[in-house]
C-alpha cells in the first residue's frame, strides 16, 4: 500500500483521528529490536523514506550523509517493528455480546468457504484504534465458523487511521477439523473429514468446468472459493489441537499434495513436534494455553511453543486466550514465554525469538516475509517507539508509525480517561468536558 | 476506613459493618437472632507439616504497603513469625532459603474465581456455576458445586502464586447464591479446602446477565428496572423472615438474613457506574453493605462515591468491549480508583487470568503512571493480597506478612510486577506446596493421571 494513497485517504476521513502525513523519519539513540529473532541493539538508528525502511541497525553502520525529514530522539526508549497479529477479529465487531454490532459469525448463512472477511472490515473500529495504540500495526482477520467446517476467507489488514485497511483480501481459508469442526459437521470427526473430502472434490469439479449444482452439496460460491485452496494458491489454515488430529491433518497432504497448510491452535503440538517440523508446515499457537479445556487439549502446556521451536517448527503466536483484551496483549504473551526460560523443566523462547513470534514470523506465515514485522531495508515502515522493553507489561508505545505515517493513539478509552482524570463537576457536568 | 450504620428495620436491629472488615457482630444480645447451629459443611482443612524456614536475604513486599530490600521472612509453626529488614537481626534457623535476587510476597489472593464450579475440562457436565432456573437463588452454595480435582487449581498455584481464592456462583441470577473461600491446597473434598473461619459471601449480579437470561425465558426480570424490583421484593421478604423467629428453615432466607445480620458479605457483579450507585442505595434501603463490586469497569467514574461508601472494586487490568456494559472499560481504571481513595482489588474471573494476577496488577499500575498517578510497587501488591483479604473478611488471618498470620508466602524468581518473573516456591500455612526446582513438589489432579502431560511443567 502506497503511503501517498493512505495520505489521500486519511484526509477524507474527517470523523476519525487521522494520521497526519507521510514523513521521512530518522529515529536515533534507540534500543533497537529488529524483529528477526536477534537480540536488541544499543544506539540503534532507523531511517524511513517514503514509507519504507532504508536502514535499521547500529548507528555506526548507518549510511553516511545527512538524514532528511523528521528526527526523533528515542534516547531511553525502545524501537521495534509493529506487532503483526494473525487470526484476529479486528474490524469485524464493536461489542461482543451485541449481535447486531458483530460480524464475527454468520450463524444463519447459507455460505461457508465463500464468506470473505474483507467485505466487512470497519476501519474505524474502536478495537483497531485500541490495538494500534498498543503497537499492533498489521493483522490478519477471519470470521468464525458458522454452518460449515469452512469458516471462510481471511484477510490481511493494516491498523492505520485511514479508510484503506485491506492489505490483502482472501489471503487464506480457515477450516476446523478438531472438536469444533466435528460438531459443525454433524457430530463427529468422521463427518468433518467426509465434509472436507467432499468439498475439495466438488471444488475440483468446479475448477474443471464440471459443476453440477443439483448433484452438489456445496453452494456454487463455496465451491468457487475453494478452487484456490486445492490449487495451493490460497493458504489453508487448519484448526486442530490434539496430537492425533495434527498427525491426521499432516497426512492429508498425501491425498492433496498442493495444499499450502498452516496449523492453528495445536495445543498438543509439542507431542508431535518432530513430525510438524519435518512437514515444514508452520503453526499459529495460543502460547499460554495450559489447561485441559477439552479432551483435545489434555496435554496443553505453556512450554508448547518453546518445544516446537526447539524442534524446528516455525511458530507464530495467535488466538490468545486468558482474557478479553485483544491483540494489544500480544507482547505480554510473548514476554511470558521469555519468563519460561527461567523455569526449570520448561521451554520458553529467547527475547529475540519471542518478539519475532509476534512480528516477523506471523508476517512470514501470512505471506509477507521481509515486508512486515521486521525492521530491514525494503520493509514497510511499521515502527513502534516504546517507553520501555516492548515485552514488559509496564511498557507502552509512545509513537506508532504505519507505512512511515505517524498514527494517532487516541480512541474512546483515552477520551474517557481524559474526562475522568478528576471527578470535578463544580462548574458543569462531566458531559461538557470534551 | 471502617464505619457502622445502624438501621432500624421493623423493630429489629440490623447492623451492617464495614464491608471490608467481615468482623461485624449483632448489635446486642437481646436483639440478635438466635444463633444458627454450627455452620454445616464445615472446613476440615488442616495445614500440612511445615519446617521452620528463614528466607534471607530477600526483597520483601509485605502486602500491607511495605516494601524493602535485603530483608528476611521467618516462618514457624505454619505462621509468619517475623519479618525484618537489613538492620534487623534474623533468628537462627536451620532451614534457610537463599532469596538473593528474588522477591517475597504474601500468597496471592483471587477474590473472583470459578475454579471448581466451572472447572476444566469445560464440558457441559461440569457447568455447575449458575443455577439459572430462578432469578434469585440465595439458597444455593457454590461449595456444593466445586470439583476439587479441577486442574486449574494447580496452575493458579504454580504460575500465579495463588494461596487463597473465593469461588462464586455465576452471574445469571440477581442473587446467585453463597460464595466460598478456599485455601489453594489440593484435597479429596471441598471441605478439605475451605478456608477456616472465612465468612460466606453472597453473589449478586447487576445489569445485562439476569435480564437477558430471564427476559429470554419470558419472565421477570427482563429490564434493569425489573432487576431492581425483584431484588427489592426479595429483600423485603427476607426482612420479614429475619424479623421473625426464623424457626422454619428456609435456605434462601437464611442466606439473606445472614447478609442483613452482617455475617455474609455481598459480592456484587456490576459493571456500570450508574448501576453501582443504585445498588449502594438499595443496600442502604435494606440495611446491608456491599463488600465489593466485581468487574467494576466503570468504577473510575464514581471513585468518590465508592470511597464514601467504603466499597471495594474488583477489576481486571484492561478487559473491555465484550458486552455493552463493559464498553467503557479503560486500563487506567484501577489507578483512578486508587487516586480517589477507594479500595482496589485485581481479580481474574478466569482460569487463565488467575495465573497472572501479578502481571495484571503491573499493567494497571503502569497505565496509571502514564497519566501521572504514581502508585508504589508495594501498594500494587496489596491489590492482590491484603485488599482482597479485607474484602473477603480473611485479613485477620492472611493477606500480609504480619507476625501471627498464616505463613501463606510466595518466593518469586524476580520482580513480581515483571512479565519475566514466576513463583519459585509457594508455601501455604508454612507447608511448601510448590517448588519450581522440584518436579514432584507440584499438585497433579486425579483427572490428569495417565493423560498426556501428567506432571509436566504447565
Amino acid at each position: 500500500m502506497k503511503a501517498f494513497l493512505k495520505l489521500a485517504a486519511a484526509t477524507l476521513a474527517l470523523a476519525l483521528p487521522t494520521a497526519v502525513s507521510a514523513q521521512d523519519v530518522t529515529i536515533t539513540n534507540a534500543k533497537l529490536a529488529i524483529g528477526d529473532g536477534s537480540d536488541p541493539i544499543d544506539d540503534g538508528m532507523v531511517i524511513v523514506r517514503n514509507g519504507t525502511i532504508v536502514f535499521a541497525g547500529t548507528a555506526a553502520n548507518a549510511p553516511a550523509g545527512r538524514q532528511s525529514g523528521t528526527m526523533v530522539d528515542a534516547r531511553g526508549q525502545w524501537v521495534s517493528p509493529g506487532i503483526f497479529m494473525p487470526l484476529t477479529n479486528l474490524g469485524l465487531w464493536d461489542v461482543g455480546a451485541v449481535s447486531e454490532s458483530n460480524d464475527i459469525r454468520a450463524g444463519d448463512s447459507l455460505f461457508g468457504a465463500a464468506l470473505d472477511a474483507s467485505t466487512a472490515v470497519n476501519y474505524a473500529s474502536q478495537h483497531i484504534a485500541v490495538s494500534r495504540a498498543g503497537g499492533v500495526t498489521r493483522a490478519t482477520i477471519s470470521t468464525g465458523p458458522s454452518g460449515s467446517i469452512f469458516a471462510g476467507q481471511g484477510a490481511a489488514i493494516d491498523l492505520g487511521a485511514d479508510p484503506d485497511a485491506i492489505v490483502a483480501a482472501k489471503s487464506f481459508q480457515l477450516v476446523l477439523l478438531g472438536e469444533t469442526g466435528a460438531r459443525l459437521a454433524g457430530g463427529s470427526r468422521v463427518a468433518a473429514y467426509a465434509e472436507f473430502a467432499n468439498a475439495l472434490h466438488e471444488a475440483k469439479a468446479y475448477a474443471a468446468g464440471n459443476w453440477n449444482a443439483e448433484a452438489s452439496l456445496l453452494t456454487r460460491a463455496d465451491a468457487a472459493a475453494l478452487v484456490s485452496v486445492i490449487g495451493g494458491s490460497q493458504k489453508l489454515y487448519v484448526h486442530v489441537e490434539r496430537a492425533a488430529d495434527i498427525r491426521a491433518v499432516l497426512a492429508l497432504r498425501s491425498t492433496y499434495p498442493k495444499l499450502d497448510m498452516v496449523l492453528v491452535g495445536v495445543s498438543e503440538g509439542w507431542i508431535v513436534a518432530d513430525a510438524i517440523a519435518a512437514s515444514g508446515v508452520p503453526v499459529i499457537a495460543d502460547p499460554l494455553d495450559n489447561l485441559p479445556a477439552n479432551f483435545e487439549e489434555l496435554g496443553a502446556t505453556q512450554s508448547n511453543v518453546g518445544r516446537m521451536v526447539d524442534a524446528g517448527v516455525t511458530v507464530a503466536l495467535g488466538g490468545l486466550s486468558g482474557g478479553i483484551t485483544g491483540p494489544r496483549t500480544a507482547p505480554q504473551f510473548a514476554g511470558n514465554l521469555v519468563a519460561l526460560s527461567k523455569v526449570p523443566g520448561a521451554s520458553g523462547l529467547t527475547w529475540g525469538e519471542a518478539l519475532a513470534s509476534i512480528t516477523s514470523i506471523p508476517a512470514e506465515i501470512s505471506g509477507f516475509g521481509g515486508k512486515y514485522g521486521v525492521l530491514k531495508a525494503g520493509a514497510a515502515a511499521d515502527v513502534v517507539i516504546w517507553d520501555g522493553d516492548p515485552l514488559e507489561v509496564s511498557s507502552a508505545p509512545t509513537k506508532v508509525f504505519i507505512d512511515g505515517i505517524e498514527q494517532p493513539l487516541t480512541n474512546h478509552q483515552t477520551r474517557l480517561r481524559d474526562r475522568y482524570k478528576d471527578l470535578d463537576e463544580s462548574d458543569l457536568p462531566k458531559a461538557y468536558d470534551w | 476506613m471502617r464505619y457502622r450504620a445502624l438501621t432500624i428495620l421493623g423493630g429489629a436491629v440490623a447492623l451492617a459493618a464495614c464491608s471490608a472488615s467481615g468482623q461485624s457482630k449483632p448489635a446486642s444480645a437481646s436483639d440478635a437472632p438466635a444463633p444458627q447451629a454450627e455452620t454445616p459443611y464445615a472446613s476440615t482443612y488442616q495445614a500440612y507439616p511445615s519446617a521452620e524456614t528463614l528466607i534471607i536475604p530477600v526483597s520483601v513486599f509485605d502486602g500491607a504497603g511495605g516494601g524493602w530490600d535485603n530483608g528476611w521472612v521467618h516462618m514457624k509453626d505454619g505462621k509468619i513469625a517475623a519479618v525484618g529488614g537489613p538492620t534487623s537481626r534474623p533468628p537462627e534457623v536451620d532451614n534457610v532459603v537463599d532469596g538473593t535476587g528474588k522477591v517475597v510476597t504474601p500468597g496471592i489472593i483471587d477474590i473472583h474465581s470459578h475454579l471448581g464450579d466451572y472447572p476444566t475440562p469445560s464440558v457441559q457436565a461440569h457447568a455447575d456455576g449458575n443455577e439459572a432456573t430462578s432469578p434469585t437463588t440465595p439458597e444455593v452454595w457454590a461449595e456444593h458445586s466445586i470439583w476439587p480435582q479441577d486442574p486449574g487449581f494447580s496452575r493458579a498455584m504454580a504460575n500465579g502464586g495463588i494461596t487463597s481464592l473465593q469461588i462464586l456462583p455465576g452471574s445469571a441470577n440477581l442473587m446467585g447464591g453463597r460464595t466460598v473461600t478456599l485455601k489453594n491446597v489440593p484435597s479429596r473434598t471441598v471441605q478439605g479446602m475451605k478456608f477456616p473461619g472465612a465468612p460466606h459471601g453472597m453473589k449478586m449480579a447487576c445489569g445485562e446477565n439476569p435480564k437477558r437470561v430471564y427476559g429470554g425465558k419470558g419472565r421477570m426480570p427482563s429490564t434493569r428496572m425489573g432487576n431492581f424490583a425483584v431484588n427489592r421484593q426479595t429483600w423485603i421478604d427476607a426482612q420479614q423472615y429475619a424479623d421473625g423467629d426464623r424457626k422454619n428453615r428456609d435456605l434462601a432466607n437464611e442466606t439473606l438474613a445472614g447478609v442483613l445480620d452482617g455475617e455474609i458479605q455481598i459480592h456484587n457483579h456490576c459493571y456500570r457506574a450508574d448501576e453501582m450507585a443504585l445498588v449502594i442505595d438499595m443496600a442502604k434501603e435494606f440495611g446491608y453493605t456491599v463488600s465489593t463490586f466485581h468487574h467494576a469497569v466503570e468504577s473510575y467514574k464514581i471513585g468518590d462515591l465508592l470511597r464514601e461508601n467504603d466499597v471495594c472494586s474488583a477489576v481486571w487490568a484492561d478487559w473491555y468491549g465484550f458486552k455493552m456494559e463493559s464498553y467503557d472499560g479503560i486500563p487506567e481504571n484501577a489507578a483512578l480508583i486508587q487516586q480517589a481513595g477507594a479500595c482496589v482489588v485485581i481479580h481474574s474471573d478466569d482460569e487463565n487470568g488467575i495465573q497472572r494476577l501479578n502481571q495484571e496488577a503491573a499493567k494497571a499500575q503502569a497505565a496509571g503512571k502514564r497519566i501521572g498517578i504514581d502508585i508504589s510497587d508495594a501498594d500494587v501488591i496489596s491489590w492482590i493480597t491484603l485488599n482482597a483479604a479485607k474484602a473477603m473478611g480473611i485479613d485477620d488471618q492472611t493477606g500480609s506478612l504480619t507476625a501471627g498470620k498464616m505463613a501463606d508466602v510466595v518466593l518469586w524468581n524476580g520482580d513480581p510486577l515483571s512479565v519475566y518473573s514466576r513463583p519459585e516456591k509457594v508455601w501455604v500455612d508454612g507447608a511448601l506446596l510448590y517448588d519450581a526446582n522440584d518436579p514432584k513438589r507440584r499438585p497433579v489432579s486425579d483427572f490428569e493421571l495417565g493423560q498426556p502431560g501428567e506432571g509436566d511443567v504447565k
